[in-house]
């Protein structure tokens, strides 16, 4: 089976520079500085059906196309690197990043090239020690090696890149939240439109990726879009990198199809349930998506059909419930981490998400109300889509207004027992 | 006034950005590599650097929570509280911290040694429940690893 983003991935740690073009690295590049527009980079990714890996499976080459082009746009353009990660429960991009940080690398050049961007940035969160290292490392050897410069291999394409380290902060990771964060400022998210590609970092065009989706680019530029669609086993192209967390076996993250079913990662790859506990459900993609349950095993992990689920695939590192874990005092800790990393910017938000942790200690702790879960469920929907600034909220509100609908007996029951059942 | 050291590693970092107020974050970090924390005269030495005013920087400092603008240990933890790290028994690390290590989250122990932050997944997920000890990452804890891994700190 071809795995393009973690290929190159062992024990030994990661390639450094000879040994990824020895696995054929930066060939792509090479093919794309000599053979192709940067136009062609962008519809070569647009065929691929590339979509978002950070969460919400934008199409990758669409992305691209909003940028303006050509001698009358604005300058510099900017592309920035996703590296944030710090979704609950996610850890891919790690992976990536401290075992093949070149691919990361190659992708971003490539992006780059295809938007004509002059400068680019790897916004990395700032406990990423060890990835922040390895970027760094396969950023200088680039640069000694003519992929990065004034000049690359020749192309008169020109592009800098550098690596910053954030500070802490969950909000960080949404894109415009980002861009202010880059810009020296707090991580407050950004009205839409304008969207970045048309005034972003300092106002100028800029192109926001996750570190995943930028890695597949060499791979899709090397090898083209029929072989990448190919690699998918449902209509979604590529291969994904899965992961499993909680109460399972052998927990860890997987490279697969994209569209691989729920029940071959938990069984095949997490090794099932450890012993003694079952499964009650799980969060496909991350805190801040709904919950499903066994009746949604055999769907393939791709975004469509999880969204038709009512869910969504997110990150695509799942967390696994089970059922000596009280769903209760999970979604009671996902909503004081959502509480906790609210930027404050709008008040639902920020005075929301704590009165629906208060809500949830109470039940946890036996103070709850029978009327609590109604009072839960308004609150799912007044801090869901449309009132907030940003997805925040409305993503923290996925979890609680999954869990009362399958796990609505579980809360009833610490509100009528007046105690956590599992304690 | 920033140390030389300090100057030094600022002005390899403006190089980096059109901007120099885009440099307060990587400010408010080298004052605090260098002196351990961000008090007001290093907050005000930050500001200066890159012409912003201290008011405009403290905004910007008060928002990360990697900033530290009370004085921390000579070891930070950064514990993760994330919910795989969560299901993992991270609630029995922070007891165990607490009851075995004088460790309470937001507080510096009696000594200096550590200073106790929770902290969002580490996305380590696979090795939950995870802690951040400086710049190293430890996984799979457990009350004994946790004292084993402390007793490496000096």
């Amino acid at each position: 089976m071809d795995r393009p983003l973690t290929g190159n991935i062992g024990p030994d740690g990661p390639l450094d520079l000879a040994g990824y073009e020895r696995a054929g690295g930066y060939q792509a590049l090479r093919k794309a500085l000599r053979d192709l527009a940067p136009a062609d980079v962008t519809k070569m990714v647009s065929d691929s059906g590339l979509r978002g890996r950070g969460g919400a499976g934008f199409p990758t080459g669409q992305k691209w196309s909003f940028v303006p082009m050509g001698a009358a746009a604005p300058r510099p353009k900017y592309l920035v690197a996703n590296a944030d990660e710090m979704e609950p429960g996610t850890f891919k991009d790690r992976l990536l990043m401290e075992g093949d940080p070149h691919l990361l690398v190659e992708g971003m050049i490539l992006a780059a090239y295809a938007v004509q961007a002059d400068v680019a940035y790897v916004f990395m969160r700032g406990e990423y020690h060890l990835p922040a290292r390895r970027v760094r490392q396969a950023i200088g050897e680039a640069y000694a090696r003519g992929y990065l410069g004034p000049d690359i291999l020749g192309s008169g394409y020109r592009l800098e890149m550098h690596v910053h380290t954030s500070a802490g902060r969950y909000l960080c990771g949404e894109e415009t939240a980002l861009l202010n964060a880059l810009e020296g400022k707090r991580a407050i998210p950004r009205a839409k439109p304008p969207f970045p590609q048309a005034a972003g970092l300092w106002g100028k065009p800029t192109v926001v990726n996750n570190v995943e989706t930028l890695c597949n680019v060499p791979h899709i530029v090397a090898r083209g879009p029929a072989w990448y669609r190919g690699l998918g086993r449902t209509r979604d192209a590529g291969t994904k990198i899965y992961g499993a967390s909680g109460k399972v076996r052998r927990p860890g993250a997987w490279e697969l199809p994209m569209g691989t079913p729920i029940r071959e990662i938990l069984e095949e790859h997490a090794g099932g349930m450890r012993p003694g506990h079952a499964f009650r459900g799980l969060l496909p993609g991350g805190a801040s998506t709904d919950f499903l349950v066994a009746e949604h095993l055999d769907l393939p992990m791709d975004f469509d059909s999880i969204a038709h689920a009512g869910s969504r695939l997110g990150t695509g590192t799942m967390i696994v419930l089970d059922d000596r874990t009280c769903p209760v005092g999970m979604v009671r800790n996902l909503e004081w981490f959502f509480a906790r990393e609210s930027c404050g910017w709008c008040t639902p938000c920020r005075d929301g998400l704590p009165w629906v942790a208060y809500v949830l200690d109470d039940l946890e702790d036996g103070r709850g109300r029978p009327e609590d879960l109604a009072l839960l469920a308004e609150q799912a929907r007044l801090l869901g889509p449309g009132h907030t600034y940003c997805a925040h909220a409305p993503g923290a509100m996925e979890p609680l207004q999954s869990a009362l609908k399958y796990f609505g007996d579980d809360f009833a029951r610490h509100a009528h027992e007046h105690r956590c059942p599992w304690r | 006034m920033l140390s030389a050291d300090e100057k030094r590693e600022l002005d390899a970092e403006a190089a980096h950005y059109r901007d120099r107020r885009a440099l307060g974050i990587e400010a408010l970090k080298i004052v605090q590599r260098h002196r351990g924390w961000i008090s007001d005269a290093a907050l005000g030495d930050a500001a200066a650097a890159i012409g912003l005013p201290p008011a405009e920087l403290e905004g910007v400092a008060s928002f990360y929570n990697l900033l530290f603008r009370r004085p921390v240990g000579r070891h930070v933890v950064l514990a993760c509280d994330g919910v795989s790290c969560w299901i993992a028994g991270c609630e029995r690390l922070l007891q165990a911290a607490a009851e075995r290590h004088g460790l309470r989250p937001g507080e510096t122990d009696a000594d200096g040694r550590f200073t106790l932050l929770p902290v969002a997944c580490l996305g380590a997920c696979d090795r939950a429940p995870v802690a951040l000890v400086d710049e190293d990452l430890h996984g799979n804890l457990d009350p004994e690893r946790l004292a084993e891994v402390l007793a490496r700190y000096g």
